[in-house]
């Protein structure tokens, strides 16, 4: 177990007090809603997708620290990409989060997302992490609501298992 | 009836009459010596599941070991031991209850079985379109949903008591919503998200006034609270043994002999029947009628020693044990800037909900937990209670008899702690 201070790093605390890019977005093509219903987080994604990039994005909502500086650093993240390189890492940071991703030995490209490599740690609070990039991932696909009680059978394992 | 056991295992905690002596109660309570992430455990998370006493796991471990069969069956000498020894748990819990006959006990998994037993077996025989089922705001999930589906079902409404800011009942509404529609009244005797102790005795009282039947759920109540069911007056009473210190998996529903033998059954299949054959099926006699397959045997039997430990202590000074843990937490905690309690109502069991600005519950949980404090966080089963107080989520510490003040500091110190994280 690591210690307290790897979950609880300055720069998430940072994000939950100043999330950035949250509020409604006017003129946004995609909206998806992200609920988890066992803690009542609940978060809105809005994303422009303009030619096959995420041209803006943004979210409003409530929850956690851990989940609401997920998701203010996933719109900083995602913001600019294509949809193929959001894809890409949506599932790295997914397999991070659930340990699945050993981010020093995999190449890969969480950069400064690999602070949230310690939620790993505390699997009731893998879904906090994880629920900004599923509702983020629902928009790049065209649909409207991502809950983390139906993500299949990988996150319902790594919430139960330590 | 089969016969019931005869011997009566004693509680093995402080005699009648001494002192709370809570160094001695804990050490009835193996799971309490352990440490978590380095730190001796503060287990404060008992309104969600009870911790169990030594005597409840060895009579369970005793039942699997030489007594195990299944029960009603076997004409042998183990099945007869098990159906003795499961028929003794539930005149221990007839005792407890102070209900009348103990074929009015009939054993469930737990609250949500109780419940959801009345709804099928008496709801959806005896309410109809435009009749109304009464509950409170202040109810667990498991005291909403089952009418809500009745009342989906049959064409019925849902009535909700109101509660007032400090999370007690406001029983001049409920007068207000009493009326000849009204088919069953359903409310929890005490609230396990803000702790409040209901005046179940007068709203059954005013419901009978009315000839409008009562469920109580005991789930909060039975832990803190002596239970005479013939002194409240209800109809049906509703316990979980896990949250009363006896394994998961046992539970009781209480219900009037007179309303349980007219309702319908509820699971169909072995040991709730009297005869089968493909053209008509009848059923037996209640307490059978409702517990249909094998049953937790090993858990009812549990549930008989924990009544056992129960009545071993002394349940006055355990109360006001709690009473004054409740009372020492409450004035702590809320001395501590940014702390706001949700549920200040007049007459409370030991159950402490609160909130703290800036930080969302869950996070207060993870930071407690590396602390080695086990606190629950978040909407408890009771959503509508967070939307009433404006909150998404709340922190809740619960005590039981075994905690102590020096854990109440531990919590009042960790919770100082998160507020410096955030700050």
């Amino acid at each position: 177990m690591s210690e307290l201070s790897e979950l609880y790093q300055q720069v998430i605390l940072d994000h939950n007090k100043k999330p950035r890019n949250f509020q409604k977005l006017e003129g946004a093509n995609r909206v998806s809603e992200g609920f988890n219903p066992l803690c009542g987080d609940q978060l809105t994604v809005y994303m422009l997708m303009d030619e096959g990039v995420v041209r803006e994005l943004s979210f409003v909502g409530t929850g956690c620290a851990i989940s609401k500086a997920a998701a203010s650093m996933m719109t900083q993240a995602v913001k600019g990409m294509t949809r193929e390189e959001a894809q890409v890492l949506f599932h790295e940071f997914h397999r991070m989060v659930t340990g699945e991703l050993d981010e020093e030995s995999e190449p890969n490209h969480l950069g400064r997302l690999k602070i949230f490599a310690g939620v790993r740690d505390y699997p009731a609070r893998v879904k906090c992490a994880s629920l900004a990039w599923h509702t983020m991932h629902a928009a790049l696909e065209g649909a409207e609501k991502a809950t983390t009680e139906n993500l299949g059978p990988d996150i319902t394992q790594a919430a139960a298992s330590d | 009836m089969i016969a019931t056991e005869k011997t009566i295992e004693e509680g093995t905690a402080a005699p009648l009459g001494a002192a709370w002596d809570v160094a001695r109660v804990r050490e009835d309570f193996p799971v309490l010596g352990q440490t978590v992430n380095g730190k001796p455990l503060v287990y404060l998370d008992n309104a969600a599941s009870a911790q169990v006493p030594r005597i409840v796991i060895e009579r369970g471990s005793k039942y699997l070991r030489e007594e195990h069969s299944n029960i009603h069956r076997g004409v042998h000498y183990l099945s007869q031991r098990a159906t003795s020894a499961y028929e003794g748990a539930r005149e221990k819990v007839r005792r407890f209850l102070n209900a009348k006959e103990a074929r009015e006990c009939i054993f469930v998994r737990g609250v949500t079985e109780g419940v959801n037993l009345v709804m099928h077996g008496y709801g959806r025989k005896f309410v109809g379109p435009g009749d109304e089922i009464i509950v409170s705001e202040m109810e667990h999930h498991s005291n909403i949903v089952p009418w809500q589906m009745l009342c989906e079902e049959k064409g019925a409404r849902l009535r909700v008591i109101p509660m007032n800011d400090r999370g007690e009942l406001i029983l001049e509404e409920f007068d207000a919503l009493l009326n000849e529609r009204t088919r069953l009244v359903c409310v929890g005797h005490v609230s396990n998200s803000l702790g409040t102790v209901n005046p179940v005795k007068e709203i059954t009282a005013r419901a009978h006034g009315q000839g409008v039947p009562v469920l109580v759920d005991g789930a909060q109540g039975a832990p803190h609270l002596k239970v005479d069911v013939q002194d409240l007056g209800c109809d049906f009473y509703a316990v979980s043994g896990h949250k009363m210190f006896a394994p998961t998996g046992s539970g009781v529903l209480y219900g009037r002999a007179e309303l349980l033998e007219k309702m319908n059954p509820f699971l169909g299949g072995g040991s709730m029947i009297r005869t089968v054959a493909f053209e008509r099926s009848t059923y037996a006699a209640i307490p059978d009628k409702f517990e249909a397959g094998t049953p937790a045997i090993a858990s009812a039997i549990g549930l008989g020693a924990a009544i056992d430990y129960l009545n071993g202590i002394d349940r006055e000074a355990a109360h006001a044990h709690e009473q004054e843990l409740l009372r020492y937490a409450t004035e702590r905690l809320s001395s501590v800037e940014g702390v706001r309690i949700i549920g200040t109502a007049r007459e409370k069991a030991s159950v402490l909900a609160f909130v703290l600005d800036e930080v969302h519950p869950h996070d207060v949980g993870t930071i407690l937990d590396q602390e080695g404090i086990a606190i629950r966080a978040g909407h408890h089963c009771a959503q509508p209670v967070m939307q009433h107080f404006g909150v998404p989520a709340t922190a809740r510490a619960s005590f039981a008899f075994y905690n102590t003040k020096e854990e109440v500091d531990q919590l009042v110190a960790a919770v100082q702690k998160v507020i410096e994280v955030f700050a």
